[in-house]
């Protein structure tokens, strides 16, 4: 970004911090190509090998599930939705923060994204891939819904989709949002791309220069990219905001008790940051050891990461408590049932996991001490993850299994295909990231040059993706 | 010295143009080709027995209602017993070999058994009487089969096709003892006789879905 | 096709249709499926070929391009035409269904020769339109694969061809003599031309003996008659006459009423049309929450063998008997007693004190005196001459006469004693010593295996014959299919034996009663017979009786037992053993406990806690020496130390749906005697799962609730009269409907509106309501694994609460189906739009347009939806599909269902009026019934055209105690409520404050 990195002072002000050690262009795209550059390690190959194995378990799994019918799930009647879209939404909460880092921090101009921001991102496709294919397969027959949800004109029936169905807009948010986010990575990768075409020869050379859409960084191949890339930023931001919002409207727009409440689109986007930056900071802090990155990947940035995660998880308990408040201040009996049955009733171990992994564990994170440890941050992103998983199935199957007429009441208990398609969700969210991190350059280096502070080499900076 | 030269830009643009336009071109022929009417018009199968609807229907000016006689009842259109054939063939062209299956069901009771052309899915429930009754004619959905040699379908039967008549079906209403009359030609403009019966019957054909799916 | 494989695959060894799966793969069942055709293979033959395909609408459905492939489809018509027979058309037979010596007229409807759908005969004095789950389900049973299809010798399958040659030696070559060593056993025989066969058997073999015998039979009643009135009487009670109304452990709305008529006539008096008007009062003791109970304004929670003693006392207070009885029981009972004393004195022939069939003869007589007391006879209750009443003791003397080796032959016609005989008798024991055992039974059960010949039975559906009723009235059994096991009546096989040229039911019914008329007339009187279901004027005429209280010698009351009582009934379900494998009935959970699939013994609360044993453990519970090992349930409401077990399950020789469902009761039934002391009850410590569709919730919220504020949520309201009359809107006013919209409402003024309302006062819960409607709107059946994961799939189901003291409560039943709603939760969130709106107001479902995403259940406030988990169809066999309604399809899985007013019936007669050219005119009440309304007794469902003003449905929806579930919610429902109505005897309302 070679508009800010020409600016002496802010170059100075930023950097020092951003990156550890005497980095210079040379070492930055020699450290973060040699990654992909360097004979497989035997250890990617492992973890890789095992996360196929998990990811094949849920392919397995998705056929039991067409050939026989969501009865080999655990749902039932009136659980309708259980982990299916517990899972759904989980995932796509994790997505959020690739976004939201790359996109609003960019217009932010908060530099400190740049060394994370590509991992996030890929992290935030990998998520939505595993979270797009509940929607489908929750149908028990995922041709069907494909057939009609999507406005094919490929029967003569003279009707349309039903628009007013939050399950629809669905359709269309998460799409968008994949495609969007996908684009938005890819246009970030092509200086880098080109990086490693020049880099590498033969087919290797072949393949990154198809992919690099003959980058030659010329200044007008900046500018463009300048352009696409301010673009892109500008079009995800609002995205960020609008597909957890979306998503939220599943429960926000029905009728039903712990479901139908206005506060679930913030509520839900503020939850989808906190998942989302866990996750990155799970992943980052494995990252940053295993390829040796410690000084592009600093403290610093996990710390940032620290803060962002305790105020998101503020607003999270801050959303909780408001939901009680209403739940008693509204008057409608059912609604407060259903609150008081969440922390009292047959699922109360749900609920005080999600309150004490979202709301408890993140205030650790008031001590600096917290915030710059490693170790203690990674568990408590783990935490974190499963406190968030928690808080959708809390939303979900607790609102569902008691409703208005203790009739119909019922509980839910979950299969072994419930758990293994999930399980097997994360294989294959490990296994696409694997692949990226062994074949694509995992932090954007053109974009980190942008915020070294060498004078000299500044200059040079818009031919940097030559060295 | 880079590996592609700027050759490969154009060569790219065009793969991406040509790609584009494949898809398009894809999703269109798909369309076309999976409707009804493509697929669904013109289904003429071979029948076990070479029945003329020309020679009966058409030449000798047989009523649809002499075979098909509970059109008017049910749902169920009959198709007519063998009985109904031997009315007639017991007597002319007794010995014609084309009639061999049907002399046969006669004689051991086994039925004829004749291909059905105009098939509906079987979630849709279509009721004859309710049409005929309303003064749809046999023409609207099964064309001129006083025309035809061998029946052959010539309307998609698609749901589409269904609704078009179900919120407009003016034009397809005549009166209720000219249905059967497929040569029907009025003076003036059908639809506007069309108005004038569903004016004077009420006629309000459903457009929900329980009208035909049940 | 493959999908469709593996789908069956995988539901071996989960389900009890299992095995149906490998059966209906055998070219043996292939083939065997033929010869179920005989001669009507052509009558049915286009026909089923077109509704199979019905039958296969969802898979069609699964085919997005069903036309790509498209499937060469047949018409095949009959080569000889069938007058008046439209194809694809319903036709309606009138008939008759006997159970347990009583028969209920029947309307059957058929579609192209298949009996699909069972009513009530209007014409029929002790149907009156409707009928109950029993006859409701009797029609899955001729399409049951299980069902005994061959004839058996020694176990050896054999034909009807070798039978009849071995008969006609043993039956015509006079081998028996004088018949003397000739018995048969028999239900109780209410037919007229059976008898009369019977009649000339017993002159061809004088000393032959013929034994009637049944399980649960009315002997204590009628050994009553004979204490007070000195001869054997049937009694008629008339509960529409009656203010007040005392049952002694007599469940007379439930399982031991044989027909509807008691409801109709109670819930008569029951109705409530205003505020002013007067409903009967029902007082009831007994052992067991019965629906009758729950109907009940007071109730005493009484050991059963206690019961005598409560009447003792009632009739000391009322001065018929003046022995000094101790009641000695609480004194909430002793205040209840002494407030029905005098409610009683005050309703002096406006009463009726009624004894359940499981009392002893001298509870009857009580009973009796007291009604002849308080001058109930002759107007309450009146009397005819009684059909059969098989005795005990005449079955025990067979007994004998088989230990005794003096019994050649033994013909079993139609019932199962091994299986439902005293265990002290040692039926099956006795059973070898007879020479020869012939047994006409519809299934291989555990009396066939035993005998050297194993007779298949036709089914009253398939048969001709008569039976006469309670009351007298002869109905003509007129079958609507040949016998599909290729099976003979038991009319046919006595004929047989008897000698009769002519052995074809036909002959033999038709003869006998038109070799009674006039030559002339004989053609028209037995066609009006057969039109209208009754034979006119075979009613018995009413015998005037009665007696002095006070000259009545009543044989000593039975001490009192400290020890645990054991009862037996009928099961709600499998009745005593013939339903064990009809999958509806075992899936109908039972009215009060919700249990499906089962049987348990039913305890109360503290004799749990003294036995230490909780539900699903295992009690091991002896009498006379013999034990059972039976899962215990605690039940709200049973009475301390008595523990109530429904017969009928636990039987070893069935097919595979009652393959291991329950225990077999009949294992501790150590006499006849209903009522049995256990002379040891223990917790085995084993436990099982005992699967029921509702847990034990109040309306009241959990404890947790109380906490922050204790609520009971409106859901079924109540009130007593008075309060009613001081309040009548008291209902609707429970709660504060918004009633708003910020779209404004659709216009709904315009042509028919469809409607309905459900009286909670009038409904007793019976469940014939939701067989109706499975048997109408193919409603599949699940299976017990299925039911324990809470994925029920009735469409009406009736939600059960307890009000009051946990021990004690009271119980109301709600109905619950689709409400139809206005402005409907499913419908906007349905991303298809495959549930929908008509301006009729009904809420459509369309199946084959739903892809599945649950999303319409979750947003239904009534949790009506019920979703296609699994292909729950796709394990039917051939055979089974033939008892589906091709008018409605058949759901493939991963599609939502639900009520939808029985929209198929709505059409049809839509369809008609057009027909007859009455479009744009309103349709009327009686142009369509729904299946539930149809079948209900108590007349509590109502369904019509709510633009009619003088339809009944409106006039119901004027009341003022006229509600709309959930109005809160502003949902707008089109089914509405009446609230529910006690009248308790305002000496026993406790006011507070």
């Amino acid at each position: 970004m070679a508009d800010f990195a020409l600016n002496p002072e802010m170059v100075d002000k930023v950097t020092p911090r951003l990156v550890k050690g005497n980095s210079t262009y040379k070492s930055v795209t020699d450290d973060v190509s040699r990654i992909v550059e360097t004979k497989t390690p035997r250890e990617w190959w492992i973890a890789f090998s095992l996360s196929v194995a998990v990811a094949l378990m849920m392919v397995g799994m998705l056929a039991y599930l067409v050939a026989f019918g969501i009865g080999t799930w655990g749902n039932n009647s009136p659980v309708g939705w259980a982990w299916d879209i517990t899972n759904f939404v989980w995932w796509i909460g994790i997505g959020h923060a690739g976004t939201l880092i790359s996109a609003i921090l960019f217009l932010f101009r908060q530099k400190w994204r740049t060394s994370i921001n590509r991992a996030a991102e890929a992290m935030t496709l990998f998520a939505v891939a595993a979270a797009a294919q509940y929607p489908l397969f929750h149908t028990g027959r995922p041709w069907r819904a494909i057939y009609w949800l999507f406005p094919v004109p490929n029967t003569d029936l003279n009707m349309w989709q039903n628009y007013r169905s939050p399950l629809e807009w669905d359709v269309f948010a998460v799409s968008t949002y994949g495609t969007v986010s996908l684009l938005f990575w890819y246009v970030g990768l092509i200086p880098d791309l080109a990086t490693l075409r020049d880099r590498a020869s033969g087919v290797r050379a072949y393949i990154y220069g198809i992919f690099s859409l003959g980058w030659r960084g010329a200044a007008r191949h900046w500018r463009h990219y300048e352009m696409a890339y301010m673009i892109l930023a500008g079009l995800s931001t609002p995205l960020v905001l609008s597909v957890h919002t979306i998503v939220s409207f599943d429960f926000a727009v029905s009728i039903l008790p712990g479901w139908h409440t206005t506060i679930f689109p913030p509520y839900f986007v503020a939850g989808a940051i906190f998942s989302g930056f866990a996750m990155v900071i799970t992943l980052m802090t494995v990252a940053r050891w295993a390829l040796k990155l410690e000084h592009l990947i600093t403290i610093k940035h996990l710390e940032n990461m620290c803060k962002v995660i305790l105020a998101t998880g503020m607003i999270v308990g801050y959303a909780y408590g408001t939901e009680f408040f209403i739940a008693w201040y509204s008057g409608n009996p059912y609604e407060l049932f259903t609150f008081v049955n969440r922390a009292f009733g047959p699922y109360w171990w749900a609920y005080w996991s999600m309150i004490s992994c979202n709301v408890l564990v993140p205030q650790i994170f008031w001590f600096k001490k917290c915030r710059t440890s490693v170790p203690i941050m990674f568990i408590a992103s783990i935490f974190i993850n499963i406190g968030m998983w928690f808080e959708r199935f809390v939303i979900i199957a607790t609102s569902l299994h008691r409703d208005y007429l203790p009739g119909s009441w019922g509980y839910f208990k979950p299969t072994m295909v419930d758990i293994c398609t999930f399980i097997g969700t994360m294989g294959l969210f490990m296994t696409l990231f694997l692949l990226f991190i062994r074949f694509l350059p995992v932090i954007a280096i053109s974009e980190v040059k942008g915020v070294l502070a060498q004078e000299d080499q500044v200059a040079k900076h818009g031919h940097g993706a030559h060295h | 010295m880079p590996i592609f030269s700027k050759k490969h830009d154009l060569i790219a643009r065009a793969l991406a143009a040509f790609v584009a336009v494949g898809a398009l071109s894809g999703i269109a022929a798909y369309t076309y080709f999976s409707h009804p009417k493509v697929i669904d018009v013109g289904y003429q199968p071979k029948q076990p027995v070479p029945y003329s609807h020309k020679l009966h229907a058409g030449d000798l000016g047989m009523d649809c209602r002499y075979c098909h006689n509970t059109v008017e009842k049910a749902a169920f259109a009959a198709i007519p017993p063998t009985e109904t054939c031997m009315n007639c063939h017991a007597q002319v062209k007794p010995e014609s070999p084309y009639l061999q299956p049907v002399r046969d069901s006669y004689a051991t009771g086994k039925p004829v058994e004749w291909l059905k052309i105009h098939q509906l899915p079987d979630y849709v429930f279509f009721n004859h009487s309710a049409h005929v009754t309303a003064g749809v004619s046999c023409v609207s959905c099964h064309g001129r089969v006083d025309q035809m040699i061998e029946v052959k379908q010539v309307e998609p039967l698609s749901m589409g096709w269904c609704l078009e008549c179900h919120r407009n079906p003016a034009a397809n209403i005549r009166p209720a003892e000219l249905v059967t009359n497929l040569a029907w030609q009025p003076d003036r403009d059908p639809a506007e006789i069309g108005r004038e019966i569903i004016a004077q019957k009420k006629i309000a054909p459903p457009v929900n879905c329980s009208g035909c799916h049940r | 096709m493959s999908l469709v494989q593996i789908e069956t695959k995988a539901l071996t060894g989960r389900k009890y249709w299992r095995s149906l799966n490998e059966l209906s793969g055998t070219p043996a069942f292939r083939e065997w499926m033929v010869n179920e055709f005989p001669g009507g293979a052509e009558l049915l033959d286009g026909a089923s070929r077109r509704n199979v395909l019905k039958l296969m609408a969802a898979s069609f459905g699964l085919a997005g391009l069903a036309a790509c492939r498209r499937p060469e489809g047949k018409i095949v018509p009959l080569s000889r035409g069938v007058e008046d027979l439209i194809p694809g058309k319903s036709y309606y037979y009138n008939t008759v269904f006997t159970q347990g010596g009583s028969a209920v007229g029947l309307t059957v409807e058929a579609h192209d020769g298949r009996p699909t759908k069972i009513e009530g005969n209007r014409n029929h004095p002790q149907s009156l339109g409707a009928s109950n789950g029993y006859a409701q389900a009797s029609v899955l049973n001729i399409y049951d694969p299980d069902r005994s299809a061959e004839v058996l010798k020694g176990g050896q399958v054999s034909s009807w061809a070798e039978w009849d040659q071995f008969a006609s030696q043993k039956f015509t070559a006079g081998s028996l003599g004088r018949g003397a060593g000739l018995r048969i056993v028999s239900e109780s025989v209410v037919s007229p031309s059976l008898s009369e066969v019977r009649k000339s058997l017993l002159a061809k073999y004088p000393e032959a003996k013929w034994v009637e015998y049944e399980p649960f039979s009315n002997e204590n009643a009628i050994a009553g008659t004979r204490l007070v009135f000195g001869q054997p009487l049937q009694a008629h009670y008339h509960y529409d006459k009656a203010d007040v109304v005392l049952s002694l452990d007599a469940d007379f709305l439930g399982i031991d009423s044989g027909s509807p008529l008691s409801t109709k006539k109670f819930s008569k008096k029951r109705r409530s049309a205003k505020p002013e008007d007067e409903i009967n009062r029902l007082y009831v003791v007994e052992s067991q929450f019965s629906v009758t109970g729950a109907m009940a304004d007071h109730r005493i929670r009484s050991k059963a063998s206690d019961i005598d003693s409560f009447a003792s006392a009632l009739a000391r207070e009322l001065g018929i008997l003046s022995e000094l009885n101790v009641l000695g029981s609480a004194d909430k009972v002793q205040k209840i007693l002494m407030a029905l004393v005098r409610d009683l004195k005050k309703n002096a022939g406006k009463s009726v004190v009624i004894a359940g069939p499981r009392q002893s003869a001298r509870v009857h007589a009580l009973a009796l005196m007291i009604n002849q007391a308080l001058g109930n006879i002759g107007t309450t209750v009146t009397f005819t001459q009684p059909l059969a009443s098989p005795e005990a003791k005449a079955f025990a003397d067979l007994v004998g006469e088989l230990n005794a080796g003096s019994v050649d032959t033994l013909v079993v016609l139609g019932s199962n004693p091994v299986f439902t005989a005293p265990v002290s008798l040692k039926f099956s024991d006795a059973l070898k010593r007879a020479k020869t055992v012939v047994h006409l039974g519809a299934e291989k059960d555990e009396t066939a295996v035993l005998s050297s010949w194993h007779l298949p039975l036709a089914s009253y559906l398939e048969s001709w014959g008569d039976a006469r009723s309670v009351d007298g009235t002869v109905s003509i059994q007129q079958p609507l299919i040949l016998p599909l096991n290729n099976g003979r009546s038991a009319l046919e096989l006595t004929a047989q034996i008897a000698g009769y040229k002519d052995q074809k039911g036909y002959e033999i019914v038709r003869n006998y009663w038109t070799s009674q008329w006039p030559a002339a007339e004989q053609e028209a009187r037995f066609r009006k017979a057969l039109h209208d279901g009754v034979l006119a004027g075979t009613a018995f005429a009413e015998v005037k009786v009665s007696a002095d209280p006070k000259r009545v010698a009543l044989p000593a009351a039975t001490a009192k037992s400290t020890q645990v009582e054991v009862v037996f009934v009928p099961s709600w379900s499998v009745y005593d053993g013939r339903y064990t494998n009809n999958a509806w009935l075992q899936e109908a959970p039972d009215p009060m406990t919700k249990l499906v699939w089962d049987n348990a013994a039913l305890i109360s609360k503290a004799t749990a806690d003294k036995l230490k044993v909780v539900d699903g453990q295992i009690l091991k519970i002896t009498v006379g020496g013999q034990s059972l090992e039976i899962a215990a349930m605690v039940q709200p409401g049973q009475a301390d130390d008595s523990i109530t077990i429904a017969a009928g399950f636990g039987r070893k020789q069935i097919g595979r749906v009652g393959q291991g469902t329950g225990f077999n009761a009949f294992e501790i039934r150590v006499s006849g005697d209903a009522i049995q002391f256990a002379s040891d009850v223990s917790n085995t410590g084993k436990t099982y799962q005992l699967v029921t569709t509702q847990e034990f919730h109040s309306m009241t919220e959990p404890k947790l609730m109380d906490a922050i504020e204790p609520k009971t949520r409106p859901i079924v309201r109540e009130a007593t009269v008075e309060e009613y009359r001081h309040h009548p809107d008291f209902a609707p006013h429970m709660v504060h409907a918004p009633d708003d919209s910020i779209y404004g409402w659709f216009d709904y003024s315009e042509g028919n509106q469809w409607g309905m309302t459900i009286d909670l006062n009038s409904c007793i819960g019976c469940n014939a309501c939701i067989i109706a409607c499975q048997s109408e709107n193919n409603v599949p059946v699940i299976g017990k694994e299925e039911v324990s994961y809470g994925r029920s799939m009735h469409w009406i189901r009736l939600d059960r609460y307890y009000t009051g003291d946990a021990e004690d409560p009271q119980a109301v039943i709600q109905p619950l189906s689709c409400q139809q709603c206005e402005a409907a939760p499913c419908e906007s969130v349905c991303p298809v739009a495959a549930t929908t709106h008509t301006p009729e107001g009904l809420n459509d479902m369309t199946y084959n347009r739903c892809v599945g995403t649950r999303y319409c259940a979750n947003n239904c406030p009534y949790k009506v939806r019920r979703f296609n988990f699994l292909n729950y169809h796709k394990e039917m066999v051939d055979i089974e599909k033939m008892v589906s309604n091709p008018n409605v399809s058949v759901r493939m899985r991963g599609v939502m269902e639900k009520c939808t007013y029985c929209v198929q019936r709505i059409q049809e007669a839509k369809i008609k009026a057009k027909v007859e050219g009455r479009r744009g005119e309103l349709l009327k009440d009686g142009d369509i019934t729904t299946a539930c309304q149809q079948v209900c007794a108590a007349d509590a469902i109502v369904f019509g055209n709510i633009n009619d003003p003088e339809s009944r449905v409106s006039q119901e929806k004027k009341q003022p105690r006229n509600y709309a579930l959930l109005a809160e919610v502003n949902t707008r429902p089109r089914t509405t409520y009446l609230a529910k109505l006690r009248n308790p005897n305002p000496e026993l309302v406790e006011h507070h404050g």
